[in-house]
């Protein structure tokens, strides 16, 4: 879990161009959406192309979106449950 | 009606921006890829902004930024941009990506910044300006028609700060595809960026842009007819597009015969052909008007300060545009 | 300056006909024009309807008599020519005339093909297939085909772009600077633009259900649609038939976010609240709006939102006809331009498809049969990406 929390921060900081950021400057539960690291839609649809492109993990619904990507640790948790399911 | 300028932001094959004139040690293209000089944008664009921004649109933004600062303008009224290919670069990465991944799991974020009016909206976003935004995408007439644009909506109400621009990028892609039609034997390929807010109000103006006239297409006798028309206006110089006076000799010919007193300069050699480069001309224009000295590398004669300044451009023989700018 | 700017005549072509009047049998008979791909080579074939014109290229060059191009530039010909040829107009070289067009993908249908071959090897793809890329060179070939040389512009702000063609040119009119425009815009369904709205996941699987509860995207579509503009001296000197004024519009900008709306639509607010100012109009006199409503969740809620505040108690009969043709971007201002002319010349409204249920909140029940009724003046909508609104009314002369 730590493992791909890890990663997930760096692949986020990535697809999204976080420039200014460093992995270890997300929290693990920080909020990712409005306050937080304030994102917004279009970083949520690249959300759901990272899940695609990294893990094989299709989000049919944009509206999943919010509570899945809460948080990097939401993530991770959706992560597992979905490849646990594959 | 005209427009007087208040202030402006230009980046260019030249250090452009944050100067009242061209440095006296200019840069001539090495090759025919004539990239801008590109300043340090954080002065201009909050970093967490930045993130999505290419090259593009920080080119428009920052350009922007700096014709507010000069024009003391925090949120203009209008914001009129002229671009003929948009945002390249964004377009070239969505199509390869499309390509590439067989339309599958595409990143939407290069689409989303590939439309011509990123750059406007972009502005506008950034300012939260909700006023009147429009782009114009028509090649070579893209700046033009902001000109005119901008004159319509000034002679409505003299008191809008409009802030207007033309942009162009360079991209690989482009560059690559361009140098096939074989259009950069004579003036090397350019880019850049040039922004100015602009209202009706002859007040603290650096120089005024009067009227604009477009020719698509035209027999060399409509140019001449309306060169010759602009006898009147006692013309001090002409700012020819293009690098110099053999690449369009048919149009020299004219000028030449309806402005015999009036200083010959060109541009091109400065900024490179791009669609958008009378927005460089202006500028060029603008700091002539208003610092009353022309560049040495832009005439080779000593003249004195003009009063009149036309901006005849051409555009690979085919669109030639003649804006009219005066000193205030 | 002011004068009044007539409404002389009006083309289009689109995926419910390719005349004008063509489109008001399919609005008669509220046929649809959205189905399956057909035309392009797309994994998404089978998969995402979208709103197709009935022709192919070679079609469409025979019958405009034009060699074959862009189909962007081709579908601008067809609905320009016969704008123009509906105007009644005799010998537009005697009079100062402008083409103002707009589109977002230019000649990107044959551009997307090249860069199969160039992305491999940049020494390969046909040059052919881009030299007329770039969105001006649609309408210069626009402008050729139709003899127009005096005054060309192109227009893109997105989904607002053909409106804001036909706003420009009712100015350089009203300024003394053109006598006639021919004012619109144009747009091909490409494989860039259907992958880039996929990518935003906005595109519904089924056909689109503006302004309904259970709405779940938007379709594609292709047309274009032009309108002849011309002066009251023009008018009078060539004794034309013109029946229609456009009598205000207004350009204003969101500024909320790169893609979506604002939930409490203040740019689409704000543009037709201007342009009722402008024509000197009260909401209560506005009889049919002819809405952006793509529908999206985003747009509709934010357009409904605005719709509501502007109109109240006095909401005059709405639709959506993107319900009939699909989206079709850069082309929609023009198209929904030249089908706002045909609401108030023909006397009529448009139904909006597949409506059953009011979005919560909002509740606007939008006009869902076709129907003959008094209108003396239309309202049209287009917001786009960029936060870039525009709103236009059509008024009876």
């Amino acid at each position: 879990m730590e493992q791909l929390m890890a990663n997930l921060k760096r692949q986020i900081i990535e697809a999204l161009n976080l420039k200014h950021l460093k992995p270890e400057d997300i929290g693990d539960d920080q909020p990712l959406f409005v306050e937080g690291l304030g994102l917004d839609s279009i970083d949520a649809l690249e959300l759901i192309v990272l899940l695609q492109q990294q893990y094989g993990i299709k989000m049919a619904n944009p509206q999943d979106g919010p509570k899945v990507f809460k948080s990097v640790k939401t993530i991770a948790e959706f992560i597992q449950a979905n490849k646990a399911a594959a | 009606m005209a427009l007087f300028i208040k202030g402006m932001g230009n980046i260019s094959a030249q250090k452009t921006w944050d100067v009242d004139a061209l440095p006296k040690e200019v840069v001539l293209p090495s090759s025919d890829r004539f990239t801008a000089i590109e300043p340090d944008y954080s002065q201009y664009i909050d970093p967490k902004s930045i993130r999505r921004m290419s090259r593009i649109i920080k080119f428009g933004v920052s350009a922007a930024t700096l014709a507010l600062r000069g024009a003391n303008v925090n949120v203009p009224d209008a914001i009129i941009t002229g671009t003929a290919y948009g945002c390249l670069e964004d377009t070239g990465t969505f199509l390869s990506k499309m390509i590439e991944n067989n339309e599958v799991a595409l990143n939407p974020t290069p689409f989303i910044q590939s439309t011509h009016n990123t750059i406007g909206s972009q502005i506008a976003l950034l300012l939260q300006c909700q006023g009147y935004n429009q782009t114009y995408a028509h090649g070579a007439f893209s700046f033009e028609s902001v000109l005119l644009d901008a004159l319509i909506q000034s002679e409505e109400n003299p008191d809008r700060n409009i802030l207007i621009g033309g942009v162009d990028e360079i991209t690989d892609v482009s560059h690559a595809i361009q140098k096939r039609f074989e259009i950069f034997n004579q003036v090397a390929n350019g880019e850049g960026s040039a922004f100015f807010v602009v209202n009706g109000q002859p007040t603290n103006a650096i120089a005024s842009i009067d009227s604009v006239a477009t020719f698509y297409k035209p027999d060399m006798t409509i140019i001449r007819d309306h060169l010759e028309e602009s006898k009147n206006l006692q013309i001090d110089l002409v700012l020819v597009g293009s690098a110099d006076s053999s690449q369009s000799p048919l149009l020299m010919n004219n000028v030449n015969q309806a402005f015999p007193s009036a200083a010959i300069g060109y541009f091109k050699h400065l900024c490179g052909e791009y669609p958008v480069a009378s927005a460089f001309g202006v500028w060029l224009g603008a700091t002539v008007l208003k610092t009353g000295k022309v560049p040495e590398g832009v005439v080779k004669t000593r003249i004195n300060p003009p009063k009149k300044v036309l901006i005849l451009n051409q555009y690979l023989g085919k669109h030639i545009s003649a804006i009219m700018m005066s000193a205030c | 300056m002011k004068g009044k700017v007539y409404v002389a005549g009006a083309g289009a072509i689109c995926a419910i006909g390719n005349s004008l009047p063509e489109t008001l049998r399919a609005f008669q008979n509220k046929t649809s024009g959205i189905g399956h791909i057909t035309s392009l080579d797309t994994v998404h074939k089978g998969v995402l309807p979208v709103g197709e014109v009935k022709l192919s290229n070679k079609d469409l060059a025979l019958i405009t008599k034009h060699k074959s191009v862009t189909r962007t530039a081709l579908l601008g010909i067809h609905a320009a020519q016969e704008a123009l040829n509906s105007s009644g107009l005799k010998d537009i070289s005697r009079y100062r005339t402008g083409l103002i067009s707009a589109t977002t993908v230019g000649g990107m249908d044959l551009t997307e093909n090249f860069f199969v071959d160039f992305s491999k090897d940049n020494s390969k793809g046909d040059l052919n297939d881009v030299v007329n890329h770039e969105c001006g060179r649609s309408t210069e070939l626009i402008a050729d085909a139709l003899n127009i040389r005096h005054y060309v512009s192109t227009i893109n702000t997105a989904c607002s772009s053909s409106v804001n063609s036909i706003i420009f040119g009712t100015k350089l009119i009203q300024h003394g600077m053109l006598d006639v425009v021919v004012a619109g815009g144009t747009d091909a369904l490409t494989k860039f633009t259907l992958n880039g709205f996929n990518s935003l996941m906005i595109l519904d699987k089924e056909p689109c259900r503006p302004f309904d509860a259970t709405r779940n995207g938007l379709n594609l579509g292709e047309g274009a649609g032009f309108v002849v503009l011309v002066s009251q001296k023009v008018l009078e000197e060539q004794k034309l038939n013109a029946s229609v004024i456009v009598s205000g519009f207004a350009n204003t900008n969101d500024a909320f976010h790169q893609t979506a709306s604002s939930p409490e639509g203040r740019g689409s607010f704000n543009a037709m609240k201007l342009a009722l100012e402008v024509a000197n109009l009260q909401p209560a006199d506005i009889d049919y709006i002819n809405l952006h409503g793509t529908g999206t969740v985003n747009n509709d809620q934010s357009e409904g939102t605005a719709v509501k505040r502007m109109f109240g108690d006095t909401l005059p009969k709405l639709s959506s006809t993107k319900s009939f043709t699909g989206h079709t971007l850069g082309a929609c201002g023009g198209l929904e331009a030249a089908f706002s002319v045909m609401a108030i010349e023909k006397q009529c409204v448009f139904p909006n498809l597949r409506f059953t249920q009011a979005m919560p909140d909002i509740g606007i029940v939008p006009q869902t049969e076709f129907q003959s009724t008094k209108v003396n003046n239309v309202m049209s909508n287009s917001f786009g990406f960029g936060g870039n609104c525009s709103s236009i009314i059509f008024s009876k002369a």
